[in-house]
């Protein structure tokens, strides 16, 4: 088998649903549907995140973003971005199954404007409350193995750790509970938030992640489309570097050259 | 149809008024929206989309009308 197949074959599943792309892009920040759709494209993702929001009544024929990504060849994963209780997120996501009519869902609860950090405690009840409902959540939460374990004991379908801030663009923050998770899950974990470049998805990937989920690291680059495919590219060499696995580190220089027949 | 026999509601925080016995998909399509294409939510409860045509609008209900958008 060459490279390029197994590469092909490397497929996860997340709530029965198998995908070859392990990034996952939003959709939100971009100066344009345009722009946004050719992002998209660039990235490879069968997934993109989405917000449920008001249909603007005075202005009905606004062009939507069903036009520009059609959600028959783009897996939509409807998101709870903005809501700070469970009881608005449930209630954001019964709407957004009526809008799309899946199960699969991405639950975020925040818990302050600030930080953005998740508020787990209404995450984890109001994982519980959805699953009990039929939804498979994908859950945006804190990079604490324990709220980890939680939540997949409650039925979320992924587990998806914060790297940094959402929007922050830190990149992977504490590499060692990302890895714990890892370890510990029997889900799907995808860093969530924080990378801010290519070599910050490639950190996630090389931790043992399935996939990482993005938004503002390509909406907000110079150039989103080439950036898309910086991240398309360091999602893949990640996830290979990850299945060579890695040379030990030395604390000193090993000569790459052999010492015999040195003239 | 006289202004009389109109109904009162809100939809998205806004004051509408309907022709009294209009179903919820007569009121989306009145509005210009496409209810294939929305999701909508009546006094706090999700009306499903299959339903949409029998449920009539009543005077005082509350309307959520809600759509995907871009976000992370």
């Amino acid at each position: 088998m060459t490279a390029q197949q197994d590469i092909k074959a490397d497929t996860w599943t997340v709530a029965g649903r198998a995908f070859s792309s392990r990034l996952i892009v939003g959709t939100g920040k971009y100066k344009s549907f345009e722009e946004n759709a050719a992002a998209v494209e660039a990235s490879g993702a069968e997934i993109v995140t989405v917000a449920v929001r008001r249909v603007n009544i005075a202005d009905p024929k606004q062009p939507m973003l069903t036009d520009f990504i059609d959600p028959k060849k783009v897996t939509y994963l409807p998101n709870t971005a903005g809501c700070f209780t469970a009881d608005d997120a449930i209630r954001t996501l019964r709407l957004a199954r009526e809008a799309g009519g899946w199960n699969l869902v991405k639950l975020e609860v925040l818990g302050e404007a600030k930080t953005l950090y998740p508020d787990m405690r209404e995450t984890l009840r109001a994982t519980e409350v959805l699953v009990k409902e039929g939804f498979e959540p994908m859950v945006y939460c804190v990079d604490d193995p324990i709220a980890a374990k939680q939540l997949e004991e409650a039925g979320a379908v992924a587990i998806m750790p914060l790297g940094a801030p959402i929007g922050s663009g830190l990149g992977i923050q504490n590499r060692v509970t990302i890895r714990l998770i890892v370890e510990g899950a029997k889900v799907p974990v995808l860093v969530d938030a924080g990378v801010g470049t290519a070599s910050d998805a490639a950190v996630a990937m090389e931790l043992g992640c399935d996939g990482v989920l993005m938004n503002t690291a390509i909406a907000e680059a110079k150039d989103p489309v080439l950036m898309a495919r910086a991240m398309k590219a360091a999602v893949e060499a990640g996830r290979l570097s990850y299945l060579a696995g890695r040379m030990q580190k030395r604390r000193y220089a090993d000569p790459s050259s052999p010492l015999a027949g040195l003239i | 149809m006289d202004v009389d026999d109109s109904v009162s509601v809100r939809v998205n925080g806004e004051h509408r008024r309907v022709p009294g016995g209009t179903s919820v998909a007569e009121m989306v399509n009145l509005m210009g929206l496409d209810p294939l294409r929305v999701a909508v939510e009546r006094n706090l409860e999700v009306v499903p989309r299959s339903t949409l045509g029998q449920v009539t609008v009543e005077d005082g209900d509350d309307y959520e009308i809600v759509h995907f958008v871009g976000g992370g």
